[in-house]
């Protein structure tokens, strides 16, 4: 099947679309899901909830239907902050930084494995 | 490289878009329409099966029955958060489809009639979906493609429990057999319509396909899944209600009759069976709900106040 909105010919896909809204949103939280013990808690979603309490029940309902995890994170999404790696000069001096890696360094087959 | 450039230079390398890269405007609206569309299926795909909850045959198909409709829920979620990254609100989406500005799938326009429906629709509307969302999974935004594979982990337990559900029928009663063959008489071509207009009349398929939105065309969807079903409708002992339907040698496809594309316009525009019966269910439940919304909002705001007063 397809999920593009089917758009009859000479009929314009009108993609200027806006609501009138009244009622304000539950804040956004970001979902952190444990699959099993000894692996860290991994970014699974999103969702809206009052509070923290119900943030980790609908979490629970929304991501966690067939024992995907062993333990669920939320927190605010506002709560994180982010490093883009658009803004990151950085990022390029360090992939020159080639002999921070272990594989610049050549050791004779005869050492045996190192 | 220009912000265009830089951003066709990702997709084509396979890469994905994250939220906060560049992207054309028009990128961004595809995608808010096309995932809204798409979450809001899920949503409105929970009536169909919902009317049959409480008329399930046994405890086990209730069970599983409930299972499905949650996961469908679970899906609209998933959805109208990948939608969400683009900078369009959960309310916004809603008073949309309320207002009727944005769809859903039309399939969910059809009624369920009986309990063979229930199979049916696992059957065939499942499996076009899983048709269209594996290849969603490879999708150039990150956020939609991410949620997919999600998805349809899911939906291969309701295409599989329809299926299942539908042996049972066909291998029952002579009623039961009957029911399943007017499922099938009835799903048919509303299943074939699920993959849209011929491509001739997808004047949009072009650029989505550009932007890896979309990786396969409808026809070449709707071929899949054609030649993916016939040999399970034989399994069944079910015939498929068309006269033109038969193997091709030379394709290597099954060929088959045209779909009644004036069926599809007027459901799309909102004149199917059930299209008015859906969304007025829909934006009831939200009317209704809003004391719930409000009341946890109001007492989120009281705790937190609270525990600013005990502080202090």
């Amino acid at each position: 099947m397809t999920y593009d909105v089917p758009v009859a010919r000479g009929e314009s896909a009108d993609l200027e679309e806006t609501a009138d809204l009244t009622t304000e949103a539950w804040p956004m939280w970001e979902v952190f899901v444990r699959a099993r013990r000894g692996i860290s808690h991994v970014h699974i979603g999103s969702l809206h909830a009052a509070d923290a309490e119900t943030a980790l029940q609908n979490a629970r309902d929304v991501y966690t239907r067939r024992g995907e995890g062993v333990s669920v994170w939320v927190i605010p999404s506002d709560h994180i902050h982010a490093f883009e790696p658009d803004d990151a000069a950085d990022y390029v001096e360090a992939n020159e930084k080639v002999y921070r890696h272990a594989t610049a360094y050549d050791i004779p087959e005869e050492v045996g494995h190192m | 490289m220009n912000p265009e450039e830089k951003f066709q230079a990702i997709v084509d390398a396979e890469d994905k878009i994250e939220p906060t890269d560049w992207m054309p405007e028009a990128y961004r609206k595809t995608l808010i329409r096309q995932i809204a569309q798409h979450a809001h299926s899920e949503i409105i795909g929970m009536q169909p099966e919902g009317n049959w909850i409480t008329r399930a045959p046994t405890l086990h198909r209730k069970a599983i029955l409930m299972a499905k409709v949650q996961d469908e829920a679970g899906h609209g979620l998933y959805l109208y958060s990948a939608a969400e990254t683009l900078g369009v609100t959960r309310d916004e989406m809603q008073e949309l489809l309320h207002q009727g500005k944005h769809k859903y799938s039309s399939i969910f326009n059809y009624p369920t009639l009986t309990w063979a429906d229930m199979g049916t629709i696992g059957w065939l509307v499942d499996g076009a979906a899983i048709t269209n969302q594996v290849m969603l999974t490879r999708c150039s935004y990150g956020p939609y493609a991410r949620g997919m594979v999600r998805i349809c982990k899911e939906e291969s337990f309701h295409q599989r429990q329809g299926y299942e559900s539908l042996i049972k029928l066909c291998t029952g009663s002579p009623e039961q057999k009957a029911m399943a063959q007017d499922a099938l008489d009835r799903w048919w071509w509303p299943s074939l319509m699920m993959f849209g207009p011929h491509d001739s009349d997808s004047p949009h398929t072009e650029q989505s396909m550009a932007w890896k939105i979309k990786r396969v065309s409808n026809d070449d969807l709707r071929q899949q899944f054609v030649d993916m079903t016939v040999p399970q409708a034989d399994y069944l002992g079910l015939v498929i209600p068309d006269p033109d339907l038969k193997w091709n040698e030379e394709r290597g496809h099954y060929d088959f009759g045209e779909v009644d594309w004036d069926e599809f316009w007027r459901v799309v525009k909102g004149d199917g069976p059930m299209n008015r019966e859906r969304v007025e269910n829909k934006t009831r439940a939200w009317v209704e709900g809003a004391w719930v919304r409000e009341a946890a909002t109001a007492y989120a705001a009281k705790r937190e106040t609270q525990a600013k007063v005990d502080a202090a």
